[in-house]
């Protein structure tokens, strides 16, 4: 019993990382899902997304073979249409309000259907955008990830020349290093960011970290605006003795890893316990299973009613084998020889407090699994340091907007999890969109 | 268990279900088969002067992911030796007594082509004759087919060489690339047919490919007007069978029914606006022979559900309820109704109403459902919403009279009541 990595053959890491949504295989099978669409007026459907991707729009643009026009309708919407439809919870959002649930119908498979629009698209590098020519005004982007790139887009196209910094060697952010490789590949990262960027007008500046190689005061000088769009990336702490042995890691390093380094390269335990319910979690406890632990327990406090993550997502861990324990508190890890040998939990139990919500109280009765690795996975702490250190206005380290992402600093913009603290990929590209939006109205005033 | 058995002029058969005269009733193969899968009779493909076909030769229309909503051919008639047909018509007719074999007809212009041909087709034991009036491509350019049904006076003529030497009884099979089917088919009555069937092909283009730029069937570069079918055409071919079907002259005689017949549903459609028999075609091309089960199955529950002992009971039933314009009463007045707890506010009702009929549905916002309601006083009846709703039931139209008495077009102009009010 130990951790370690390489534990699977090179077909088995193939198998075990494959895409786990396929695409449609044929065009006949996408027009049999696409011409079951009502096309809805006012569509739910867009109304839950939030970019607010006309659906209803794209989806009748597949079923008349005209799939520039459906691909230009998602892109104009959201130029990360790509991975958002590979990535996003759709049944909280799009698929969740999809008419057909109120008739007790399988939902329209949105975003394999928009899949199925996109990927050609980016593979065969469509040029569907043009970008205005250069008014010579210049913006520098801190970060490469959804909102980064989708703020950056929406600028180039403007006659921005963008310059994005981004502290990794690749672009894409939390898609590339922070979600599941099961639902995006590496390459796929790779080809979207090279889609976005193909506009022209924006250089990314690789293994470039705001704070170590450059400040935000150089860029204040340097360029018109500043959109800060650096994400969160701190795992939050347990707080719980024994959280410094070895064999206890976090899931964004965890995940960090898999994704930059390759699967064969990640160690991982016989017995792991990841600690959380969220999609993080999830993608952790998967991913553990995926690379050949032998068992995987994911601890939650509370119960599947309060989980963070979809049921999708859930039915994904039980799948892959993992274990559940609900209502058990993480009280301490206990080792030998600097090594986590055992985690600890204490039993929740709900008691009825008057309310609709029944409430959490943690009891004396302790539970033990015997483990070798534990991944924390209890949520993510935005970059204090970072935010106090440039006197930006800001919530706890949350940076702090006005509307459309107008922060405390006059010509410093923000938005995505830095100001939110963490949500979906699709929010972040919002964030963006509107964020470039507020950058274009303070470059034309300030030409005024 | 109703009795869906017809006797057409005499010619029975089990159930009124007959395959039109098209490839599925070229030779005895496909005959016994239609036969012993329960097909009531056949209308065998027109035999008569000798032809060459071409390859490709079928088309068809497809609509949101449903393929053949609308079929077309530029087939001739049967290309086979006529001995050859004559020979098979006279076995199918031996094995399938209890079955309707009808042959279709299509001699050269002249008195002589057509005895001969009757006299050799009559030997064979078939019950009945169709004269194909209709072939609407191929033949018309040699002065047959619908050459012969779009002129009144050339088809009582043939009409009149026919009944000459048929001792069977004689159907005419009417064109619909006409203004009206009722000349052709009063002349037809008037020269002695028997009974008319309609309609036939009708002359079309079903689409032009858009990387070949040639239109569809595509003859090595070239195509030419083929003939449509299938279910788009049924509502034109209701509507034609209605004039017949109410003319004095043409309502005397039988009539059987053909056009888009893919359903029992269809089938019962045709017979309550007068047809005896019906004719399918491009449903029996599409699925093949089984289809009939359903035909006979469905239309005999449905009989049974109606209290309808035999198809006598119900042919020609909705006939008089079509009338002119100026005969409906003004003062009907309904007004749609939305269920909302059947809603599943996908907003159509509201979309079509605003953009396309008398903006009378209301939209209150809600996220991410809208609310929809009707705007009563707005409303005029028209159907639209509840024919674009896609839950059953959902939107009713309900009745408001304007005024109790019964008003027509006519009455409401000569008391001079306002025009124009709404």
């Amino acid at each position: 019993m130990a951790v370690h990595n390489n534990r699977l053959t090179a077909e088995e890491y193939e198998q075990h990382f494959s895409d786990i949504h396929p695409p449609f295989e044929t065009r006949d099978a996408a027009l049999v899902e696409a011409n079951r669409c009502l096309f809805c007026y006012d569509a739910p459907c867009t109304k839950s997304c939030p970019t607010g991707i006309d659906v209803p729009k794209f989806i009748k643009q597949i079923t008349t073979d005209n799939l520039k026009g459906s691909a230009y309708t998602i892109f104009s919407s959201n130029i990360m249409g790509g991975g958002c439809a590979k990535v996003c919870p759709v049944e909280k959002l799009c698929e969740g309000a999809c008419v057909y649930n109120l008739m007790e119908e399988e939902a329209i498979p949105i975003a394999r259907l928009q899949r199925y629009a996109t990927e050609r698209a980016i593979q065969e590098k469509w040029p569907l955008f043009e970008r205005k020519p250069s008014i010579g005004k210049k913006v520098a982007v801190i970060g490469a990830g959804p909102g980064g790139l989708s703020c950056a887009h929406a600028l180039s196209g403007e006659g921005i020349d963008v310059t994005i910094y981004e502290k990794e060697s690749k672009g894409g952010g939390l898609m590339t290093y922070g979600i599941a490789a099961y639902k995006v590949t590496p390459q796929f990262c790779q080809d979207e960011v090279d889609y976005i960027t193909s506009i022209g007008g924006i250089d990314i500046q690789y293994n470039k970290e705001l704070g170590r190689d450059i400040t935000l005061a150089d860029l204040q000088q340097q360029y018109d605006a500043v959109y800060l769009a650096f994400g969160v990336g701190l795992a939050r702490q347990l707080y719980i003795p024994g959280e410094q042995l070895d064999g206890v890691v976090d899931a964004i390093s965890f995940i960090y890893e898999i994704r930059n380094s390759g699967f064969p390269a990640v160690p991982v335990g016989d017995q792991v316990a990841v600690i959380g319910m969220g999609m993080t979690a999830i993608d952790a406890a998967t991913q553990a299973k995926r690379l050949g632990a032998k068992e995987v327990t994911l601890v939650y406090r509370r119960t599947q009613q309060e989980m963070p993550c979809t049921e999708a997502e859930l039915n994904i861990a039980l799948l892959d084998g993992c274990k559940i324990v609900w209502l058990a508190a993480p009280t301490e890890i206990l080792g030998e020889d600097g090594k986590v040998t055992q985690l600890v939990c204490n039993l929740v139990k709900l008691e009825d407090a008057g309310g609709a919500r029944r409430q959490p109280v943690i009891t004396d009765e302790q539970i033990i699994l015997p483990v070798d690795m534990i991944i924390k996975a209890a949520g993510q702490m935005p970059f204090e340091q970072l935010v106090y250190s440039h006197q930006l206005s800001n919530d706890h380290g949350k940076i702090s907007t006005t509307c459309n992402g107008v922060t405390s600093i006059a010509g410093v913009f923000a938005g995505g999890d830095c100001v939110n603290g963490g949500k979906e990929v699709v929010d972040a590209v919002q964030a963006g969109k509107e964020g470039a939006k507020a950058i274009l109205e303070y470059l034309q005033n300030e030409r005024c | 268990m109703a009795d869906i058995s017809a006797n057409f002029l005499g010619i029975k058969s089990p159930n009124p279900f007959w395959l039109a005269s098209a490839p599925p009733t070229d030779k005895k193969v496909n005959v016994l088969r239609a036969f012993e899968a329960g097909w009531g009779g056949v209308v065998w493909k027109t035999l008569g002067s000798q032809v060459k076909n071409v390859s490709s030769r079928y088309s068809s229309v497809n609509y949101n992911g449903s393929r053949v909503m609308g079929f077309n051919n530029i087939e001739l008639i049967s290309d086979r030796p006529l001995d050859l047909n004559l020979k098979e018509i006279a076995e199918c007719v031996r094995l399938f007594p209890d079955r309707a074999m009808v042959v279709s007809l299509m001699a050269d212009n002249n008195r002589e082509s057509w005895h001969e041909l009757i006299k050799k087709v009559e030997d064979t034991g078939a019950h009945g004759l169709e004269l194909n009036f209709g072939c609407p491509h191929g033949m018309t350019e040699r002065g047959m087919g619908a050459a012969v049904g779009q002129d009144p006076e050339i088809a009582a003529r043939v009409v009149e060489w026919v009944m000459e030497a048929a001792t069977t009884p004689v159907i005419t099979k009417l064109t619909p690339n006409v203004h009206s089917v009722v000349p052709t088919g009063r002349a037809a009555v008037n020269a002695g047919t028997h009974a008319l069937s309609l309609i036939n092909t009708i002359q079309s283009v079903t689409g032009v490919d858009l990387d070949t730029f040639v239109p569809n069937p595509n003859v090595g570069g070239q195509s030419t007007f083929g003939g449509y079918c299938g279910p788009a055409v049924k509502p034109i071919a209701l509507k034609m069978l209605t004039t017949i079907s109410q003319d004095p002259v043409t309502a005397k005689v039988p009539i059987s029914g053909i056009g888009g017949i893919s359903t029992w549903k269809d089938a019962a459609e045709f017979m309550l606006l007068g047809a005896t028999t019906v004719q399918v075609c491009t449903a029996a091309m599409r699925y093949g022979f089984r289809i009939i089960d359903d035909l006979c199955d469905g239309l005999n529950n449905w009989m049974d559900e109606k209290g309808f002992k035999t198809i006598d009971d119900f042919i020609g039933r909705s006939v008089p309820t079509l009338t002119n314009w100026e005969e409906l009463d003004i003062n009907y007045h309904i007004i749609a109704e939305i269920n909302q707890e059947k809603c599943i506010h996908c907003g159509l009702c509201y979309i079509s109403c605003e953009d396309g009929s008398h903006q009378a549905i209301n939209l209150s916002y809600g996220k991410p459902y809208n609310t929809y309601t009707v705007k009563d006083e707005e409303c005029v009846g028209c159907n639209l919403c509840k024919i674009v709703c896609p839950v059953d039931n959902c939107i009713t139209m309900v009745e408001h009279r304007k005024g109790d008495e019964y008003l027509n077009w006519k009455e409401f102009q000569r008391r001079g009541l306002p025009l124009n009010d709404h």
